[in-house]
């Protein structure tokens, strides 16, 4: 659980913070026309992070430290014979390191997706506030206009659809390491590119289902 | 009692890595496979705990027909074996107990008290004493194989397997884990397995001897027929180093 989602904490928070402040300072400044509103700005960065930033970029973030972890711990049991010594004790490899990883990662990226959102718009209020890009009161309204739960809904739906990809695509190109360090080194990567090409994909699935 | 019978492997449709391997490996006495690098040793050894599947033959734990066996009806052979691995292959992410702990946590139903007696016991039979909550990264490469042989013989096995036990350790400690297979082996009346091209295991703790060599089964015997054998390929395997070679000028000189 620990390094599946909580050593992710300092990136993921850092990450939101400042993708909050620049999507709330690139619509201020793609948005200042007369007829608009000021608090259309806070309204989209409220849907732009809720929707879209949070739980498909830190998934991706997450691919990238996380799968790339799982994948070279796994390849790694498997050329150093560890994998080995469990199957020859009868226990479903696959399953007894891969399940685990899963459920972790369903449990802690929802909640890693949760706090992401809260920084991400905090950090766009915090940009609102800094640079004066929009007024407090407006920016303000924007984020509580009409606020729909469906969209955390979706969002998480995302989110742990996007978890299951990670750990389980890592874990798989881990599992099935065959050789040496290099070949840790190689599997490690194909993780972390092809959990990143199923996001992508499933975003795309997901997005045409549940919004459409 | 481990037979095999007419075991062949492939890797390749046209080469085969193991051809008609028939074999009997004995209870209570230390079976080796002798035979050059490549030669099939390790894939014979991982048919027979079934990590590769042999492509024809089969094998048997005391008549019972493991290769006929689905995953299920393995297990029960499974709780009976243990394997020593090259590289010890301990758990690197658990300490030196719950190493020894893990399969009894998998196959028995044991209390604490009992898991811990048991890991004592297993640590002091390899000599071994208060490692107990070290890493196996912190420790020597001859400690790592005996903590290997202590999980291997934590759940009393009635079978143990050891692939090149005891390479990469300097030749005292290389004895050490010999004699200790030997010693374990005699003691608990095991069927032992061991797979090595080192001519000093052979000496010290081959009970039987079967040299393999290109895939196929070339001789069999005891460690004592091996210095006197007439096939050509074992006697260059045998005295492929000097010390072999000196020892075999002396004993043709004495006699």
């Amino acid at each position: 659980m620990d390094y599946l989602g909580l050593d992710s904490l300092g990136i993921v928070a850092i990450v939101s913070v400042f993708m909050g402040a620049v999507v709330t300072i690139q619509t201020a400044f793609n948005t200042d026309h007369p007829l608009l509103p000021a608090y259309a700005i806070g309204f989209a960065t409220r849907q732009a992070i809720i929707l879209e930033f949070s739980p498909t970029v830190i998934s991706l973030i997450l691919a990238g430290k996380v799968g790339s972890r799982v994948a070279s711990e796994i390849g790694t049991m498997r050329v150093t014979e560890q994998i080995d010594a469990l199957e020859v004790m009868g226990v479903n490899a696959a399953s007894y390191l891969i399940l685990p990883k899963v459920i972790a990662s369903v449990i802690i990226n929802p909640a890693l997706v949760i706090i992401s959102m809260f920084l991400g718009i905090s950090g766009g209020y915090m940009a609102a506030a800094l640079t004066d890009v929009v007024p407090l009161s407006n920016f303000t309204y924007g984020i509580l206009f009409e606020f729909s739960q469906f969209d955390i809904l979706y969002a998480l739906v995302k989110t742990i659809i996007f978890a299951i990809i990670i750990a389980s695509v890592s874990g798989y190109f881990g599992f099935y390491t065959r050789g040496g360090a290099l070949q840790v080194g190689h599997s490690s990567t194909k993780a972390v590119v092809f959990s990143s090409i199923y996001i992508i994909l499933f975003n795309l699935i997901l997005t045409q289902i549940l919004l459409a | 009692m481990i037979r095999t019978e007419n075991i062949w492997k492939y890797f390749e449709d046209d080469k085969p890595v193991l051809r008609n391997v028939t074999l009997h490996f004995e209870q209570g006495k230390t079976n080796l496979i002798i035979g050059r690098s490549g030669s099939g040793k390790t894939v014979l050894m991982k048919c027979l705990v079934g990590l590769l599947e042999a492509d024809k033959g089969r094998i048997f734990y005391d008549d019972r027909d493991f290769s006929a066996m689905g995953f299920k009806a393995r297990k029960v052979i499974r709780k009976e074996m243990g394997m020593l691995f090259q590289g010890a292959a301990l758990f690197d992410s658990m300490t030196v107990e719950d190493n020894i702990t893990f399969p009894l946590n998998m196959f028995t139903r044991m209390s604490r008290t009992e898991k811990k007696k048991r890991v004592d016991f297993c640590l002091d039979r390899v000599n071994l004493g208060a490692v107990h909550g070290l890493l196996p990264s912190e420790l020597s490469g001859g400690m790592k194989k005996r903590v290997a042989i202590a999980r291997a013989i934590s759940i009393k096995p009635k079978y143990l397997f050891c692939d090149e036990p005891n390479s990469g350790l300097d030749p005292p400690t290389a004895i050490l884990i010999d004699k200790l297979i030997s010693e374990i082996t005699h003691d608990f009346n095991i069927t032992t397995v061991v797979n090595t091209h080192d001519m000093n295991s052979v000496m010290e703790i081959g009970d039987t001897v079967a040299f393999i060599h290109k895939g196929d089964l070339w001789w069999t015997g005891s460690k004592d027929d091996v210095l006197h054998t007439c096939n050509k390929q074992l006697n260059e395997f045998v005295y492929a180093t000097e010390l072999m070679r000196t020892i075999q000028n002396q004993t043709q000189e004495g006699e």
